[in-house]
């Protein structure tokens, strides 16, 4: 059994619970059982040695595990009482309120401005989309970078700044919920330092649940870390005790960097 | 020959293993060489074909002028009252690469966009060499299909349509272009990268959206350049064009009437008795010349958008 700490929500609502989440490849397990309650306003970070199923269960938390042929998914994830699993839900729906920041940027071949206004043209935004664009961008802190070259291609930024686009365009959608799959780790020491201070101004409103691979990272930017090993939850609590004082032997071997 | 030398250390190293071994390098002479040999042997033919197409196209300008071969509306250049206005066959060819168009853009672009984003695997592997046998039905056939069954078709729809007419070739030539449309098509749909679709499906867009919004989008230079590649065979379509569409050099856009594409006209003059060296003989390389001079546009457009398009995403 998981050791999980007692999870302080501030008094609001989990932003999201795992129960029971089991993930299959075909016949292979790739998340065993995991439970996870994910509080809002919150940055939770999942980390573990490779393969060890972290971006696997992230993609479950907004059902973009349903584009990978072959994925099969057991338990729940309830987002405000309601399963995301269940058979009346469209996934769809469920990832314009969870958006999802990639590892590798991927902005559309399009400009600037339609990279950001995607979102919402194709989710019928009506209202002034410039200043919803204008607004991304600043919340992304790429405005002041770009605000005189909307028009240019995204091609045309550094990929610092192709992944803070992607975070805008994620954030033009205004979802409740953002999911990051180590938005940093294509990134260079001061791209990746912007990202991590973008995190920090981005939970006020937002909450975030981001898997890294580095555990520095993981320390400066997350409120609760949850490790991962082999599919299964090892440990899950305050970021500062799982890294200080982390009360299963695996945690402690893989944060002093023993292995991983 | 020297002895290979086994690692460093136990062996005193020869500095002669570093020379040139001479049986190596005659051999890659002669393979360099019989390599050379095929490329300037394809290219010379090409040069060859172009030179004697130049020789007859230039002879046929001394005896009609440049302007009336592009101006005058009638082509009779085998009757006693000879004009030399390409007009009616380059008419009848856009005739029936138009409608060929109509009729194989759309179809090879759905099909496309259904087999890079909407078919399983099992269903590709099924569909996919299916549309290829389209593309291996001698052209002939496509003709005589076009002749017994199209043109019937449409006469029992329009009666004013004749026994020979430009429809009925369009739709077959359509017919067989859509494996080029859709088979290029599908490629550059393909080589989309699929982080670009997560990125868009992660953004609540359905499939349908991913599909037109961000896949086609990306891919359009591709795509265009499988139009254009398309189209040009189209307008070098021979053999179904002649047999349907009729041998009428007739100014017209009625595809209901007889017509005759410039390919048409060249198998027509080239089966005749025109002598060698008479200037119905020359009119068959002044038509090839322009036959030629407009798929070799249109390819090297279509290679020009494609190239843009190799930039389009990193
Ligand atoms: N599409 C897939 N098909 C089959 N197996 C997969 C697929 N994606 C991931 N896996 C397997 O599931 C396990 C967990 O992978 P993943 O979630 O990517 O781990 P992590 O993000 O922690 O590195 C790995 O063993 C991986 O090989
Ligand atoms: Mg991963």
């Amino acid at each position: 059994m998981p050791t999980i700490y007692d999870i302080d929500t501030g008094g609001k609502a989990p932003a999201l619970e795992a129960r029971d989440l089991s993930v299959f490849y075909g016949s292979k397990v790739a998340v065993k059982e995991i439970s996870l309650t994910i509080p809002a306003n919150r940055v939770v970070a999942l980390i573990g040695p490779s393969g060890c199923g972290k971006s696997t269960l992230l993609r479950c938390l907004n059902r973009m595990n349903d584009l990978v042929s072959g994925a099969r998914v057991e338990g729940e994830v309830a987002f405000r009482g309601k399963n995301l699993y269940d058979t009346d839900v469209d996934p769809v729906e469920v990832r314009r309120r969870i958006g999802m920041v990639f590892q590798k940027p991927n902005p559309f071949p399009k400009s600037i401005y339609e990279n950001t206004a995607f979102g919402p043209r194709i989710n019928g935004f009506r209202g002034d989309l410039d200043s919803l664009v204008e607004q991304s961008l600043r919340q992304a802190a790429l405005w002041d970078e770009v605000h005189d070259r909307l028009s240019d291609s995204a091609y045309a930024l550094s990929g610092g700044q192709q992944q803070r686009l992607c975070i805008a365009r994620t954030l033009a959608v205004k979802p409740e919920i953002v999911l990051m799959d180590e938005p940093a780790s294509a990134l260079d020491p001061i791209a990746t330092q912007r990202i991590e201070e973008l995190i920090y101004e981005l939970k006020k409103e937002y909450t975030i649940i981001i898997v890294t691979h580095n555990m520095q990272q993981a320390a400066r930017i997350s409120d609760y870390t949850a490790f991962l090993y082999m599919g299964e939850l090892i440990e899950y609590g305050p970021t500062e005790s799982i890294f200080t004082n982390p009360r299963e032997e695996r945690t402690e071997a893989y944060v002093t960097g023993r292995f991983g | 020959m020297s002895q290979p030398t086994g690692a460093a250390g136990s062996e005193v190293f020869d500095p002669a293993a570093l020379a040139h071994k001479r049986t190596r390098n005659l051999a890659e002479h002669v393979i360099g060489l019989l390599l050379f040999l095929c490329a300037a042997a394809s290219t010379l033919i090409t040069v060859g074909i172009v030179l004697v197409l130049l020789r007859e196209t230039i002879s046929f300008f001394s005896s009609v002028s440049l302007i009336d071969f592009l101006t005058d509306p009638q082509w009779t250049p085998l009757f006693q009252e000879k004009h030399f206005g390409i007009l009616p066959l380059a008419a009848g060819s856009f005739m029936v690469a138009a409608g060929a168009a109509v009729v194989a853009v759309p179809t090879g672009l759905l099909t496309a966009l259904f087999l890079s984003e909407y078919a399983s695997e099992r269903l590709r592997a099924f569909l996919k060499p299916t549309l290829e046998i389209l593309a291996g039905i001698p052209t002939v056939v496509y003709g005589y299909f076009a002749l017994t069954f199209v043109t019937p078709v449409l006469r029992a729809l329009f009666p004013s349509t004749e026994v020979y007419n430009a429809a009925a070739a369009s739709i077959v030539v359509g017919i067989m272009i859509i494996p080029t449309i859709s088979s290029l098509s599908e490629d550059a749909l393909r080589a989309v990268p699929s982080s670009l679709r997560e990125g868009a499906y992660g953004l609540g867009a359905t499939k349908l959206e991913v599909s037109t919004r961000v896949v086609l989008p990306a891919a359009l230079s591709g795509v265009i350049a499988a139009f254009i590649l398309g189209i040009s065979r189209a307008i070098g379509e021979t053999m179904a064009v002649t047999i349907a569409a009729g041998q009428m050099p007739n100014l017209t856009l009625n595809p209901l009437e007889s017509i005759e594409t410039m390919t048409a006209y060249i198998v027509q003059a080239s089966l005749g008795d025109t002598p060698h060296g008479s200037i119905g003989y020359q009119t068959l390389f002044a038509v090839g010349m322009t036959l030629f001079l407009i798929t070799l546009a249109m390819n090297i457009v279509s290679q020009l958008i494609l190239s843009r398009f190799r930039e389009a995403y990193q």
